[in-house]
């Protein structure tokens, strides 16, 4: 017999169509095939520069993303009780009237009564923008829940940040050191690192409680207790300072290590740099053995020592502090060891790893550049050491802190945008912090008027706050506030409680994008609820008195809104992945890309971007509309991509600018540009020169281009600030020094924290919890292949992880009498669940994890009631508090870093015990919601 | 493995009804023509009843009925295929000798090779199901010496069992009828038991080691299933039967021998209970076939969580 | 043709790294989203949105923990799992059908949907537990080495690749010919000692495995400490740094001399 003739090259699509994926944030490019306008096959784009062809398990998946049965089809007003999922359908025009009614009222009145919060918005471009013409201050997106910690630590000190603003150089590292990172944004792109890494031989250790996913494949496994890498890393420090193994040429040059500080205690310039009068800071010049100005070329700086300065004062180098501070005995490792579970041995053992590495391992590129100061260089020198980190560190209420001990690590290892090391991703490196300062003071908000500045911004002194002369907050969140100065995303988290409790003040609506806030992204989910349906006893009204929400799938967060705006799926709409948002960059060059319709909505849903603008122009927001007041993007949000212009020649998209699309970055508007970037597979990419790639905080030809971009304002050197100076401006106003200086109740808690030098701090919850009582840590992962909440609705993706398990160290299960697959209760300080308790090896002993966001509530995401998400899956959310135990004094903080305040999910302490209750059912269980109709 | 309804059905039935015609061709080749048309057609029917309504459920688990056709074409490697053929085949033969031996047409020279051919057909169609699982290498517990006797015997006991009831009805049961269905049930109960100490033996020389190769490391154990959903595999290869109620099963099914041989003992003083027996051999055949699937491991369970196999 | 063809010069087949291997799914997804409208097209879900959601799937991921010798902890193993097109399989021989076969060409192992019957005697055979049956489609599915993607002249020479490949982002799946001695894929599993799967069953699979490698930490790596003098250390550091100042640092200071007690791994 003969073999069946098999036709192997069947073609199953009639069209291939580019754009940009968005199953998760990392934002891959890929290409879309059709059928008949049909979706058939979603693949990697392999000239794309963020994932060179590969995709993920979620991206692969798009397909039923796009065909979900919880698409929402139509606009829908609440005609029932917030949460009862009575809704009628109405037209489009109705919706926006109402929308353009309700927030009229507001900015007629008071501006910041809108609260305005865009969870994972990737049009922060756009949305703030547009917050700022409204002129309300409560703006933010989700960054405060997520990753605030990284942001700002990285941009408080080296000007770039872990995150999204820079990545490891897998091409060169030889040693990588990853701590608490299970996916992170870069989804595709560390596991192609990874990938390269591993292939190189480069040896890989990640510090991390659980031992999965990229953490299964490190060379060495770090299984660290939660919240204490701070410790660890101080110990690294201690053994590299005492052993002497430090880059003193890079911390001389690029950092502010020889930076004299002023020693005056108790007075109003104690810990400030010594400036000279043209405010310049100084160094101690060996040679002349007198100050000079910090950047003057022919200074030869002293890098440790106390010094007299003309007018007496005495002054010390930052280094010298730093070194005192690292040397202590406290971050000795045998004297860390036992807190961070991680024996000395070790820990002496990677410093001398890294050390070996970063100077024995040297790499030299044969690429001549040219410094700020004009030194000519041969060659760039790598020390391929290079690290990454992510929510293991940034979720914890020392995060900020703990990220900075990292970036000193790797600035005195001279490993930052060094062959091998860390590399910027441009725009970035910015001014260390940049410039943009947060508006929202007492008198900026205005009826009917736009804010004079962006709501989000980075603060350097307490002038900067938006607080009143009482030192009240004057943002909904409380950010920019005593509770959270450095709060450059704002405290998502925050806003429904205080919103509901009317602190600092109530407000009118509640405008939400894109965030399940009754649900995975909200701390203390049964409190949330009860906040979003809280009535005045007085009025009968909900203590929230309007709630507008866009979400494009049937969450949890629908049922609470009383004005939904459908949107449209990522394959159904323009986007644009933005400079002038969270870039998606590479460290070679900068890059920008759109999302193009490749498939025509069925349903009767719009864009919510289009939606914006539209509702911009009805409401006669400056910036969309014209003179006559008709609308400035009537061509809706690809209208604006094109046309809307940030400065002069500066757009949402840097590619192919001016009249013929000849100029990048800056330009003049190109009507055609749209059709340029699809041509060119829907992305745009500027590889930077070889002599631009590296050293660009202090690379003369970098700075100078990144001027001309826009990046920076103008062409400095921008040196690492090892030493904050702006954390000290707090401290000393908490100190009673300054016009501003917090209330009586917050100065202990600032004193406390603003250290300008890096230091370790317990996390609060694990402290203020009676100690003994709750002995365990519980933390959550990425699953690689779900996307918060988003993904359960994904026919493929929900057979993969329908359900979550409580995993716990099978030798402590063994110790607690709980077997594999035994139901046990997880009780915190906050509340209880139960779960199904799964027993593994690699994890913490003293801590248990979980699956982020596979909890259902039942009845939502399209899901049959009953189904495994909601039946035995569960959230530790329910266990997280908002705030932290009460304090002396009654007054409960929120549960976030003290800086930036960054939510402290990983600060969960918890005791776990076999469940008495057998049923085989997650607890709490929620009433089911009621289906909405289906989309078809 | 998952004992399919349909399967068990099919085996029992078929196997019975195999045992009864490959008996029935004996009987010829022995006595000539059946005593009465009536006794003749009647066990005819019978025979080629059961088997006829065990092929049809066999076709049932299938995915595509309609194209059960196409298994016969792989008789030269595979043994359902070949199965399928001598079924089939076996009709023509069974249908001659049933008309001549009936005495629904006159030929009795035809009755001795028709007899034989039908009676060795028929046991060839038996030894193939056997085959079908001895020769499978990835279930242990069908890969053994024993299971194609166990299935040939069965089909011998219960056919033998369903003529001494058939004869009986027609009056005509004989003492020797009684001996041999007992020797039968005698042989087949030895075989069984023997079968059970073998599987209980077998040593399990698979590990979750080899499967995942992951031995040559260290000691392995399941983590993650691939799928918090159960799928095909597991539901189809993953059935597993508890230890406890596979020897209650396994004790049930010598209680239901027992019985059938007993009846069969009794039945010298009265015979009606050839007719217990009868009823009794064949369900102690569904029970032991649903336990044949039951207690079968398959290798691929390593894969889910399975130490070995 | 159920009975096997002369053994190819040709044996394509997947390595698969399990060093490399992070468990991302990508490999299960995209071989479901490219073969449920490919070769294979459907791969059935039942009840996708029920309480007990089931499908087809050729490519899934374990996830294994191995207590490696001489250990207390153990390492997390991603496990990714598809047929591996043996060299001679009872999957093809028991099929009375001749619907599962293999092909003499490149030795891929096949399921012709327009002749199967749905018996499922082939997934008995199979000790992978590669093939699942399609209820609503009534036949059997199995990994096809996405025969219609390798050689498909509709596609770019360079995506011409299963999809499970291409979509891997750690780079842990090889396509090629094992056949060939010379191939990438064959010096790969030289270098690396590839392993078979299940080797004592004699399907002589051609998919090989490559073994995680060993880890680089505390049991394996001797302890290292960097060389101190004794004396204060903010002192040493002071007078290290003094040290440097000797010349300026338009002479930059040597980066620190290397000497270590004990060997150094990394
Ligand atoms: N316990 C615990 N909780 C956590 C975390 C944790 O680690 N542990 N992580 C926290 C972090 S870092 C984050 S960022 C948050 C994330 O949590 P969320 O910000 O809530 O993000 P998602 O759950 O992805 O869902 C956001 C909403 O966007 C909707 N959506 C999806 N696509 C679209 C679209 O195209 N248009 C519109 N309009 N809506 C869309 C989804 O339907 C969903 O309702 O979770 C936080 N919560
Ligand atoms: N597939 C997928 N990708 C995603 C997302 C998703 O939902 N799914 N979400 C996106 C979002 S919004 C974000 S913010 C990023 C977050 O990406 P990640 O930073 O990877 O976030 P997590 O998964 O929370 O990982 C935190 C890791 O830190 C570990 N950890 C917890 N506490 C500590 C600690 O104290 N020290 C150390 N060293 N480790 C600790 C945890 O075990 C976990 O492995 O991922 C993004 N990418
Ligand atoms: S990593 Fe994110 S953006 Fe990239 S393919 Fe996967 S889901 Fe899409
Ligand atoms: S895609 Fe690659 S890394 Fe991801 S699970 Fe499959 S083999 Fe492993
Ligand atoms: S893995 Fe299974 S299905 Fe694939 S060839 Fe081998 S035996 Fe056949
Ligand atoms: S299920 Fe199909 S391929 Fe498998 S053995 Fe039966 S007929 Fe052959
Ligand atoms: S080769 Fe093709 S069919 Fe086989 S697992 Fe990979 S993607 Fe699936
Ligand atoms: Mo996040």
């Amino acid at each position: 017999m003969t073999e069946p003739a098999v036709d192997t090259s069947p073609k199953t699509w009639d069209d291939v169509k580019t754009t940009t994926c968005y199953m998760c944030a990392c934002r891959c490019g890929i290409k879309v095939y059709l059928k008949d306008g049909t979706v058939k096959y979603i693949e990697g784009n392999r000239d794309h520069p963020v994932n060179k062809g590969v995709i993920c398990g979620k991206g692969a998946a798009g397909i039923m993303q796009h065909y979900s049965p919880a698409r929402l089809s139509k606009p829908l007003i609440r005609v029932g009780e917030r949460g009862a999922g009575e809704f009628r359908e109405i037209e489009w025009e109705e919706a926006l009237r109402t929308a353009t009614l309700w927030l009229s009222e507001v900015r007629n009145k008071d501006p910041k009564k809108l609260a305005f919060f865009t969870g994972r918005d990737q049009s922060q471009g756009l949305t703030g923008w547009w917050a700022t013409q409204f002129g309300t201050p409560n703006y933010a997106a989700h960054g405060g829940f997520c990753s605030v910690n990284m942001a700002a630590a990285g941009l408080y000190t080296f000007g770039g940040s872990f995150w999204e603003f820079g990545e490891p150089d897998w091409k060169y590292a030889k040693y990588f050191l990853l701590f608490g990172v299970a996916e992170d944004h870069a989804s595709n792109p560390i596991k192609a690192g990874l990938g390269q890494l591993k292939g190189r031989g480069a040896k890989f250790v990640s510090v991390n409680p659980v031992k999965t996913g990229y953490s299964a494949i490190a060379d060495e496994w770090i299984g660290i207790r939660p919240g204490t890498d701070g410790l660890f890393v101080a110990a690294l420090i201690h053994e590299l300072l005492d052993a002497q193994k430090i880059d003193a040429e890079y911390l001389l040059r690029y950092t502010n290590a020889p930076w004299l500080i002023v020693e005056n205690p108790g007075h109003h310039d104690d810990g400030l740099f010594a400036r000279n009068s043209s405010g310049s800071a100084l160094v101690w010049d060996g040679n002349s053995e007198a100050p000079m100005p910090s950047l003057s070329s022919d200074a030869n700086p002293k890098l440790m020592g106390r010094f007299v300065l003309a007018d007496g004062r005495k002054v010390v180098t930052s280094f010298q502090l730093i070194a005192e501070r690292f040397l202590g005995p406290e971050y000795a490792p045998d004297a860390v060891s036992g807190r961070c579970g991680v024996p000395a041995s070790t820990i002496k053992r990677i410093a001398a790893e890294l050390a070996h590495t970063a100077f024995s391992e040297t790499i030299e590129l044969d690429i001549p550049w040219t410094d700020y100061a004009g030194r000519h260089h041969e060659k760039m020198l790598g020390r391929p050491v290079a690290m990454h980190a992510m929510r293991g560190i940034s979720a914890h209420a020392n995060g900020f802190q703990t990220c900075r001990t990292i970036h000193i690590l790797q600035i005195m290892l001279g490993t930052i945008d060094v062959p091998g090391g860390f590399r910027y991703k441009p725009p970035f490196p910015k001014p260390i912090p940049p410039g943009v300062k947060p508006a929202g003071k007492p008198g900026q908000v205005k009826p009917n008027t736009a804010l004079p500045g962006p709501p989000l911004g980075f603060v350097t002194s307490p002038e900067d706050l938006l607080v009143d002369e009482s030192g009240t907050p004057q943002r909904i969140d409380k950010a920019y506030s005593w509770e959270a100065p450095i709060a450059a995303h704002g405290l998502m988290h925050m806003v429904i409680t205080n919103a509901a409790k009317g602190d600092p003040y109530g407000i009118d609506v509640l405008f939400m994008y894109m965030a399940n806030m009754s649900w995975n992204s909200a701390m203390n989910v049964p409190d949330t609820i009860r906040h979003l349906t809280a009535k005045d006893d007085k009025t009968g009204e909900y203590v929230i008195p309007k709630i507008i929400y866009s979400d494009a799938y049937a969450s949890e967060t629908i049922h609470y809104a009383d004005l939904i705006l459908p949107d449209t799926t990522y394959l159904e709409r323009w986007d644009c992945i933005s400079l002038l948002d969270r870039p998606i960059s590479e460290a070679d060059g900068p890059a920008d890309s759109i999302r193009q319709p490749v498939v025509e909505p069925d349903r009767d849903v719009r864009p919510f971007q289009t939606v914006l603008l539209d509702l911009g122009a009805r409401l006669g927001l400056n910036g969309m509309t014209r003179a006559d007041g008709s609308p400035r993007f009537p061509g809706g949000y690809p209208d604006y991509i094109v046309n809307h212009e940030r400065a002069p020649g500066l757009g949402p998209l840097a590619g192919w600018r001016g009249k013929w699309g000849e100029s990048h970055g800056r330009g003049s508007i190109n009507p055609h540009q749209l059709e340029r970037y699809i041509e060119n597979g829907c992305y745009w990419f500027y590889e930077l020169p070889d002599n631009m790639k590296y050293y660009r905080h202090v690379n003369w030809d970098y700075l100078d281009w990144a001027t001309f971009f826009g990046f920076v304002g103008k062409t400095e050197p921008i040196i690492h600030q090892l030493y904050c100076e702006p954390l000290q401006k707090f401290r000393l106003a908490a100190q009673g020094h300054g016009r501003v200086q917090p209330p009586a109740e917050h100065k202990g808690r600032i004193a406390e924290h603003f250290d300008p030098i890096p230091f370790w701090y317990p996390p609060f919850e694990g402290e203020q919890v009676k100690q003994g009582e709750y002995p365990m840590h519980a933390i959550t992962q990425r699953p690689m292949a779900m996307y918060h909440s988003w993904g359960s609705q994904n026919a493929w993706l929900r057979q993969i992880l329908g359900r979550n398990w409580i995993y716990v160290h099978r030798g402590r299960a063994a110790g607690l009498g709980i077997e594999d697959g035994d139901w046990i209760n997880v009780t915190s300080h906050h509340g209880r669940i139960k779960g199904q308790a799964k027993l593994m090896d690699g994890v913490n002993p003293d801590t248990i994890w979980t699956w982020n966001a596979i909890g259902k509530r039942s009845g939502a995401w399209g899901l049959a009631q009953g189904s495994p998400e909601s039946k035995k899956g569960f959230l530790f959310n329910h266990l997280i508090s908002e705030l932290l135990p009460e304090r002396e004094g009654g007054y409960r903080y929120s549960n976030s870093d003290p800086i930036t305040g960054q939510a402290a999910w990983y600060n969960l302490r918890v005791k776990i015990e076999k469940a008495a209750d057998e049923t085989a059912i997650s607890e709490p269980q929620f009433p089911a919601l009621k289906r909405l109709r289906r989309a078809k | 493995m998952h004992p399919a309804y349909s399967v068990i059905l099919f085996t029992t039935a078929s196997g019975a009804g195999y045992g009864l015609l490959a008996l029935l061709g004996l009987v010829g080749v022995n006595h000539g023509q059946a005593s009465s048309i009536a006794f003749g057609v009647t066990s005819m029917v019978i025979a080629l009843g059961l088997i006829t309504i065990g092929l049809l459920a066999s076709t049932l688990h299938l995915g595509h009925p309609e194209r059960a056709w196409r298994a016969l074409s792989q008789w030269r490697s595979s043994w359902l295929s070949r199965e399928g053929v001598a079924a089939v085949v076996t009709y023509a033969p069974a249908l001659l000798f049933g008309l001549v031996w009936s005495g629904l047409v006159e030929a009795p020279s035809l009755i001795l090779p028709l007899g034989l051919v039908t009676a060795i057909l028929a046991a060839f169609t038996v030894y193939c199901t056997g085959m079908i699982y001895a020769s499978l290498p990835t279930i242990r517990a069908w890969a053994q010496p024993l299971t194609v006797p166990i299935y040939l015997a069965f089909a011998l006991a219960s056919g033998s069992a369903l003529l001494a009831a058939i004869s009986f009805a027609f009056g005509s049961l004989q003492l020797f009828q009684v001996i041999f269905t007992v020797a039968a049930l005698i042989v087949l109960a030895v075989l069984k038991f023997l079968y059970w100490r073998a599987i209980d033996s077998a040593p399990k020389t698979h590990t979750m080691g080899t499967a995942t190769g992951l031995g040559r490391i260290g000691e392995v154990r399941q983590w993650e299933l691939p799928h918090t959903a159960t799928n095909f595999v597991q539901s189809e290869m993953g059935y597993v039967i508890a230890r406890r109620h596979a020897q209650k099963l396994r004790r049930f099914v010598f209680i239901l021998f027992a019985s059938a041989l007993a009846a069969m003992l009794l039945a010298l003083t009265i015979p009606a209970l050839v007719i217990v027996a009868a009823i009794a051999v064949l369900a102690a055949a569904a029970v032991e076939r649903w336990l044949f699937f039951a207690e079968a491991q398959h290798v691929s369970t390593l894969y889910y969580g399975a130490p070995n196999a | 043709m159920t009975s096997l063809p002369p053994p190819s010069a040709k044996k394509l087949g997947l390595v698969i790294d399990l060093d490399t291997c992070v468990g991302c799914q990508a490999c299960a997804t995209s071989c479901k989203e490219w073969n449920t409208q490919g070769y294979s097209a459907p791969l059935s879900d039942a009840n996708p949105y029920g309480t007990d959601p089931s499908g087809v799937w050729l490519n899934r991921v374990h996830g294994y923990e191995v207590k490696e010798q001489g250990r207390k902890d153990s390492r997390v193993v991603h496990f990714p799992r598809s047929c591996l097109h043996c060299e001679t399989p009872a999957c093809v021989t028991v099929c009375p059908t001749g619907a599962s076969y293999k092909r003499a060409e490149d030795g891929i192992v096949l399921v012709n949907p327009d002749t199967c019957i749905g018996c499922k005697l082939c997934s008995w055979a199979c000790p992978y537990g590669a093939r699942e049956y399609d209820q609503s489609h009534g036949v059997m599915k199995k990994c096809t080495l996405c025969v219609d993607r390798i050689y498909n002249e509709h596609l770019e020479p360079e995506d011409r690749q299963p999809a499970c490949v291409k979509a891997c982002p750690t780079g842990a799946r090889h396509f090629g010919d094992l056949g060939d001695p010379n191939s990438a894929v064959s010096q790969l599993v030289a270098a690396r000692e590839g392993f078979d799967l299940l080797p004592e069953m004699g399907y002589k699979p051609v998919n090989k495995y490559l073994p995680p490698r060993p880890r680089r930490d505390a049991f394996t790596s001797a302890p290292v400490e960097l060389a101190k003098e004794n004396g204060s250390s903010i002192e040493k550091l002071f007078a290290w740094a003094d040290r440097l100042m000797g010349g300026s640092t338009k002479k930059a200071p040597a980066p620190p001399q290397e000497d270590y007690s004990g060997r150094l791994e990394g």
